[in-house]
């Protein structure tokens, strides 16, 4: 346990273990739960668009989530540890982003289907949501960490950073909506939902390092 | 030699400011020009549609207008390069001043465009493909003013701006496909996309006008921007030397 990944891997769960994880899922229990109210009781309607209110209550659920990610570790000075580790700052970052989403990603993705019950959605459904989602969300946890490096140190990024990721998040959220579905279109969508992850695998931890990096002098 | 050397010294800011403002007025005058005659040729000579009618018309400003809103983020994405990789002071400047013109042209892209949907598809609004990729490059220049406008030090708002603008500009391509898949799931068949019939010179000559027009009213702007935005820096340079001078103990003699 002596790489700097590990340790702050480590660092990040223990962390995490002290609270404040559960909150994501009461928030999107708090979504899944005011649709309803929205839309009317209607089991029918509720369970067509059942995928896409799980998937908007996840993806609000993230993005709210992301003033975590960096801002106590900018506030009580261990970004600057984190940036003098000797190892990359993107890999570190990855690494954040990793810890950042089995704390609060991974409880949405195992919570997903329980929500789902609730809304209707047959058992077949209730897989395919949470498959897309353990691809979706890590992807949206990607993408969010470019807007909190951005936004690292302001005053107003609470709101900066849904309005800063939100539109880039689009293609998740079409794709993954659409992978939550079933038949031959689904599967097709998953795959490149998988690539989309992929992808901002990549390109969210080198944009956020870079963000970082730019921001720090 | 001449013409690269005559171009490479506008990137010192003051010699750009005085190019500048040589180059406005004349500028202004000629895009005032061109849309005059952009417009007169596409109200009062291209032919009405056979099937659209009168309402074709839009298209003369909806598609110049379109085709800005686009071009506005490739020079942001070429401008945030320049602001990453060469740290240059005058690529910011073009960047910022090109966002709020890029957010009016594809705002006026929307706008006419809804206004075209009314009379042709019944409603205001139509979750076209087309439409609503660009609602959400409308949406990106909004973030990327409300980011800009969120930080203070113009030096640290350029680069986390370029940043955003690059991550953006990956990210438009896969945007525009997906919302294109998204559409073809879930639009009826009866939109109406009859195929598009090459277009006739009597049509296709006012619209190029047009677009002419509107891309040198475009640089006109966007000119007059960065000279603002340079002004504006000198101000802030002035007032903080000067705030700087104020509070500073007088030096000794």
């Amino acid at each position: 346990m002596n790489s700097p990944h590990a340790a702050l891997l480590m660092r990040d769960l223990a962390l995490a273990r002290g609270g404040g994880a559960g909150l994501g899922v009461v928030f999107f229990l708090a979504v899944v739960t005011l649709i309803p109210f929205a839309v009317g009781p209607d089991l029918a309607l509720l369970r067509r668009i059942g995928p896409a209110i799980l998937w908007l209550g996840a993806l609000l659920a993230t993005l709210l989530g992301l003033d975590r990610l960096l801002q106590a570790d900018h506030e009580d000075g261990s970004l600057d540890l984190i940036a003098l580790a000797p190892a990359g700052l993107e890999t570190m970052v990855a690494t954040k982003i990793l810890a950042h989403w089995v704390t609060t990603g991974l409880p949405l993705v195992i919570a997903a289907p329980a929500f789902g019950v609730m809304l209707d959605l047959p058992p077949s459904a209730l897989g395919r949501v949470a498959l897309a989602l353990v691809l979706g969300t890590p992807a949206m946890a990607s993408l969010g960490a470019v807007g909190a490096a951005l936004t690292i140190g302001l005053r107003r990024g609470g709101l900066l950073v849904p309005v800063l990721i939100l539109p880039l998040a689009v293609p998740v959220l079409i794709f993954g909506v659409s992978a939550s579905g079933d038949g031959a279109e689904a599967n097709g969508a998953l795959s490149v939902l998988a690539g989309l992850a992929l992808g901002y695998a990549v390109l969210g931890p080198f944009s956020a390092a870079a963000a970082l990096r730019a921001l720090r002098d | 030699m001449g013409l690269i050397s005559a171009v490479s010294s506008l990137a010192n800011p003051a010699r750009f400011s005085a190019f500048a403002t040589k180059v406005l007025p004349w500028l202004a005058g000629l895009s005032a020009a061109l849309v005059a005659l952009g417009f007169y040729l596409a109200l009062f000579v291209a032919p009405a549609d056979y099937q659209q009618g009168e309402t074709v018309r839009i298209m003369f400003l909806h598609v110049p207008s379109a085709w800005l809103g686009m071009m506005a983020y490739v020079i942001m994405a070429i401008g945030s390069v320049g602001v990453l990789v060469w740290r240059h002071p005058l690529a910011d400047v073009s960047a910022k001043a090109a966002a709020p013109l890029g957010a009016a042209f594809t705002f006026l892209a929307l706008a006419t465009g809804s206004l075209w949907g009314k009379p042709m598809w019944g409603t205001w609004w139509v979750w076209d493909a087309r439409l609503t990729s660009f609602l959400i490059l409308f949406l990106m220049y909004l973030g990327l003013m409300a980011l800009r406008s969120a930080m203070e030090e113009p030096s640290r708002a350029a680069k986390a701006c370029a940043i955003l603008t690059l991550v953006g500009s990956v990210n438009i391509p896969i945007i525009k496909f997906s919302v294109d898949w998204w559409n073809t799931l879930h639009q009826p068949a009866s939109v109406i996309r009859a195929g598009r019939p090459t277009m006739d010179p009597s049509i296709l000559t006012p619209l190029l006008v047009c677009a002419i027009a509107f891309t040198v009213l475009f640089v006109t702007l966007h000119l007059a921007g960065m000279r603002t935005e340079l002004v504006r820096r000198r101000l802030r340079t002035l007032r903080i030397a000067t705030a700087s001078a104020a509070l500073a103990p007088e030096p000794a003699e």
